[in-house]
Formats: structure tokens, C-alpha cells, sequence
């Protein structure tokens, strides 16, 4: 949290249906509509998170995602941080305070990936769902589906890692967690944090620009994670990968598509950090060990099924 | 229900679908692989065909791989649509992403041009 990001905040994703969409995040993931707005985007949480809203779904004619966002510890921080991202080179626009419901202003760049990101400081904060705010009990009844825990990171796929780098890095302060060099030590794969956790954001190499990969949601176990892939199976719904385990952080996951054809994650465990952590290194000779770890090879749809 | 013969002309392989199934769906129900499979919710453009004779019903698919022009024309992605009649078809694949880019680049350096 070197500049004052503190942590993922919001995902807004575009669907094909949104009916359809509401199936997939509310009644099989387990989040919990919390508002919708006039032009018909509908705002979810996860029931462990403080704020209102860590997922915006947008009906459109084409799925992906809109823009992916970091909630900054104050006002001084923000504009700071926006200094330095207009001498970074990056083009800003400034998001008005309640374009998203009870969300503060927001700045908004795009990556050298081509990928849309914000930077904003007030939310509503309406505490986690279905527990009191004293003595609270250690989960809430009438969870649905998978029960997700939280929205924990995004992998969107782009070209220009070298740039994302040093604006993750040296603008807005993440650190490098984990990461994937090929022979020639250029890094195809990097994996950022701002937190003890292995990764808030990741980038994987890809000719194309500003491509999503998929919107990750944290569950507490591998038990939670079998359950998960019972109810995918019971919903009939498309399987990427897993049950399985990664060797980049070591997580424990299972990939699925939503009804636009966007992925989804859901994960357990994982790798921490501490500053005096070295990055971890996978090599791209082994790239199907470091992605797979059980399998040890790469599926076709994990570099080329993008939305 | 009514079942339709899905052909693919290409190589011949023909497999059953019933009515109000995607024809991807049955496609692999019937353990063949003659279309690519990818998301299965009309996003990544993965499965996209050409019909070549018959009729189906479309589900929402993206315009990024399949334009309303091209929906007219008779592409589409497998994974979102439902037969109404025995159907034969093509897989059509979308040029490399690099290349579409090229190619609407030149668009643009074109009509600048004019």
C-alpha cells in the first residue's frame, strides 16, 4: 500500500443477459444484489465485504470487462496519486460521485495492456452482510450457491507488460508477488499485490490488447471449492478447469464460464507475502506446471478463450 | 421432441440435436470435436461457424465475433444456437485478432485518405 491503494474495490462486467447473468453471480457464485441503477446495471457483494458493491453488471452486446477498481485510503492520497499519473503519461477521466450509486468520485486510465482501470476513495459502507455489527456471528444464514467470501482479484491478458509494470509498480505502488520470465528473462506473466495476498491483480502476455481473463471470488477451503464444482455440475454449467491447484500462488481453484462467456474463478489458500519477500519465479518452459499444477499442461482455453 | 442430423460439411461428421439444444452442446454430447469449444456462452468467438443450409434460433452472442452483417450472411457461434431443421455448416474461425486489428486500421488509414 506503498501509495495508498489499499485493495481491490470494484469489477463492472458486461453481460449478454442480464436475467441470465443474475443466475450465474447471485443464485450459483453466492453474491447479493444490493442495488440496480436507471440504466439497468445491477450492483452485488459478497457477504464478508464492508462496502455495498464489489461487482457491477452491465447488459451489453458484447461481454468483458468495463473496468476494473482500487479503493485509495483518503482524498490527499487520490490526488496525489492522480498527479502522478498524469506525469506517468496517462490520460485521466474524472468520474463524477454517484455515477455509481453511493460511490465517491472516480479517476479513470487505461493501461499501456488496454485495459480500463479506477482509483476511488468513498463507498457506502454497509458492513457485512447479515451479521450485526457487535458480537457478530461467524457467517450469515441464507447464503446462496457457493457462498462466495469476496471478490479477490481480476487476470486480464494484454501486450505492453513492461509499461503495466511501471505503472502498477512505480505509480500506484503494488508490489511484484509472482511472476513468469521466459529464456530470454522477459517476463510473460506478472502477478501483482498490494497486500499480504499473492496477487489483487495479474497480467498474462497476449498479441491482443485489454483482454479479461476472469473475475476471481475467494472461498475458505478445498471442501468449499469440491462444492463449488458439485453445484456447477448440478447447474450444468461450462467447466474450464479444476477442481485442481495452481503452481503460480499455489491456489487452490476451479474455472468456470457465466452465461456471456466470461470467466469466472473461484479459489481457496494460496501463497502470502511480506516486504522482505522475493518475488517467486515460474520459468515459461514450464508454464503448464506453473498455470496446472496437477496436470502440467496448459488447456488450449486457458490462452486463447477470452472475453 | 424433434431431433435434427447437424452436418459438418467439411468432413462429413454428422451428429443428432435436439430441438431446444445449442448444437455445440450436442456436439459433444455425442463425443465429436469438430468445432473448437470454448466459454459455451457466446463471448469468445471460439466456436463460430458458417451455416451453409438450415435454419436456427439465436441466443445473444457477441457482436465482437459475430456482427448483426455477418448474422445475416449466416455466421454464427455454435454455442448459441438451437436447430429448427437439420442444418449443415462450416467452421469459420475469426482471423487473428492482429489481423482484424491490421485490417480496421487500414479501414481508417483509407477513409482518412479519401
Amino acid at each position: 500500500m506503498k501509495k495508498g491503494i489499499m485493495r481491490p474495490g470494484h469489477v463492472q462486467i458486461r453481460v449478454l443477459d442480464m436475467e441470465a447473468a443474475l443466475k450465474h453471480y447471485v443464485d450459483l457464485l453466492g453474491l447479493i444484489e444490493t442495488d440496480r441503477d436507471e440504466s439497468g446495471r445491477v450492483y452485488l457483494k459478497a457477504w464478508s465485504e464492508v462496502d455495498k458493491f464489489s461487482v457491477v453488471l452491465r447488459e451489453a452486446d458484447e461481454p468483458g470487462c468495463d473496468f476494473m477498481a482500487f479503493k485509495v485510503v483518503d482524498e490527499e492520497a487520490l490526488v496525489q496519486l492522480e498527479k502522478d499519473l498524469v506525469s506517468f503519461g496517462c490520460d485521466i477521466t474524472h468520474i463524477e460521485a454517484g455515477e455509481l450509486k453511493d460511490c465517491g468520485r472516480r479517476v479513470q486510465f487505461t493501461s499501456a495492456s488496454g485495459h480500463c482501470f479506477e482509483l476511488y476513495t468513498d463507498k457506502k459502507y454497509t458492513g457485512k452482510w447479515g451479521l450485526k455489527e457487535v458480537n457478530p456471528e461467524a457467517w450469515p444464514r441464507n447464503l446462496t450457491g457457493m457462498k462466495a467470501v469476496r471478490f479477490d482479484h481480476c487476470l486480464f491478458y494484454g501486450d505492453a507488460l513492461a509499461e503495466t509494470y511501471d505503472l502498477f509498480v512505480n505509480v500506484l505502488g503494488f508490489y511484484l508477488a509472482e511472476q513468469v520470465l521466459d529464456p530470454n528473462g522477459n517476463r510473460i506473466a506478472q502477478f501483482l499485490s498490494l497486500s499480504t495476498k499473492a496477487h489483487d491483480i495479474a497480467f498474462i502476455m497476449h498479441e491482443e490488447k485489454g483482454k479479461f481473463h476472469h473475475a476471481s471470488f475467494y472461498l475458505e477451503t478445498w471442501e468449499d471449492i469440491l462444492r463449488a464444482a458439485d453445484l456447477i455440475s448440478m447447474e450444468d454449467v461450462p467447466i474450464d478447469i479444476g477442481p485442481t491447484r495452481h503452481g503460480l500462488t499455489h491456489g487452490k481453484t476451479i474455472y468456470f464460464f457465466d452465461p456471456s462467456g466470461n470467466r469466472t474463478e473461484v479459489f481457496a489458500g494460496g501463497d502470502y507475502n511480506y516486504p522482505d519477500h522475493k518475488p517467486v519465479t515460474w520459468s515459461s518452459e514450464d508454464l503448464g506446471k506453473a498455470i496446472f499444477y496437477h496436470d502440467r499442461v496448459l488447456n488450449e482455453r486457458f490462452l486463447s478463450v477470452l472475453t | 421432441m424433434r431431433h435434427f442430423t447437424i452436418t459438418d460439411i467439411t468432413n462429413k461428421e454428422e451428429f443428432n440435436c435436439r430441438e431446444n439444444e445449442y448444437i455445440l452442446y450436442a456436439m459433444q454430447r455425442s463425443g465429436r470435436k469438430c468445432i473448437p469449444v470454448g466459454c459455451k456462452g457466446g463471448g469468445c468467438g471460439v466456436c463460430r461457424i458458417s451455416i451453409i443450409s438450415g435454419t436456427p434460433d439465436f441466443g445473444p452472442m457477441s457482436k465482437l465475433h459475430v456482427t448483426e452483417e455477418e448474422k445475416n450472411s449466416g455466421y454464427a457461434l455454435a454455442c448459441r444456437i438451437k436447430p429448427k431443421s437439420n442444418m449443415s455448416f462450416e467452421c469459420a474461425p475469426k482471423p487473428k485478432a492482429s489481423t482484424n486489428q491490421e485490417a480496421s486500421t487500414n479501414l481508417q488509414l483509407k477513409e482518412v485518405s479519401q
